[in-house]
């Protein structure tokens, strides 16, 4: 197939976006939880 | 939780079979053959992008107008999401050009119009991170949402305004324009697999925001209780030092 490494190359590029889109929101979901759960423990603590 | 796991899973499927339409059953363009199937997912991800900034317009049309919180993290949901359909597009494109054009880039009205839309939203994220009082931060990207969000009819008629390096539009492009039927469908498929993943994208973002502004709340309420009593903290001591 000619010019398959640029197809390849475009669709690797469309996922891995949106992986890494994903994978960041989860991360940062994760470390906010973490957080309100720490701040609500510091403020039944006061 | 379940719910989100069907529903991500079945986005999942749609996706697989959006790829495998696109690459195994849309026929083979004339004249680039096999690299024309970029453009499935170069289209969709232009189609999310416009759905994704259209709602950081409007939520931030809706912000200046109620004042409510739920519509700034709307609106910065949508940008985000938006930057990243955007920036799919930006890197597609030139993957396509370079094997037909012979060029990777070329500073015509459509993508030069695009690029400044995404430097114009990589500039509205970076402006709410200068930002700390959260009223200014949310008033002033709605303001600046609304001012950026002006660059993206320019992006859609560039190619009907202008003469462009850019291909002419092939659905509702006027005279000579439209698409094959199986490549239109196949199209369709990719345009809903995508928006479906824009709107998944949207939903965690907009969750992640109104989670920081619960943080944000405690934050503040931690804050003003250590103010109150470092306050009484001064108090007792300033009548310490009278006495």
């Amino acid at each position: 197939m000619k010019n398959f490494e640029f197809l390849f190359s475009a669709w690797m590029v469309v996922w891995a976006v949106f992986f890494v889109y994903e994978i960041s929101v989860a991360r940062r979901i994760a470390q906010t939880r973490e957080e309100i759960e720490r701040l609500k423990q510091q403020l039944q603590q006061r | 939780m379940k719910a989100r796991i069907t529903i991500t899973a079945l986005v999942a499927l749609l996706i697989f079979c959006a790829g495998y339409a696109a690459l195994f059953i849309a026929p083979d363009e004339a004249t680039m053959h096999a690299i024309q199937r970029i453009f499935y997912f170069h289209v969709a991800s232009w189609n999310a992008m416009f759905c994704a900034f259209f709602v950081a317009f409007y939520a931030s049309v809706a912000y200046l107008v109620t004042g409510k919180r739920k519509w700034d993290a709307l609106g910065v949901s949508g940008v985000e999401v938006g930057v990243m359909c955007c920036t799919i597009g930006l890197i597609t494109g030139p993957l396509w050009a370079r094997p037909v054009w012979g060029i990777w880039w070329t500073w015509d009205a459509k993508l030069t119009s695009t690029f400044i839309l995404w430097l114009l939203f990589i500039a509205y994220l970076l402006l709410r991170g200068l930002v700390e009082d959260p009223e200014k931060k949310a008033s002033l990207s709605a303001v600046f949402a609304i001012f950026a969000s002006l660059d993206i009819p320019l992006v859609y008629l560039a190619n009907r305004l202008w003469r462009t390096q850019h291909p002419q539009p092939v659905i509702a492009g006027g005279q000579g324009s439209g698409l094959d039927p199986t490549m239109s469908k196949v199209l369709l498929l990719c345009l809903f697999a995508i928006f479906c993943v824009m709107i998944l994208a949207l939903m965690d973002r907009y969750r992640l925001e109104l989670l920081r502004n619960e943080a944000a709340e405690l934050r503040y309420e931690i804050e003003s209780r250590g103010l109150d009593a470092s306050d009484g903290q001064e108090t007792r001591a300033l009548q310490k030092g009278a006495q």
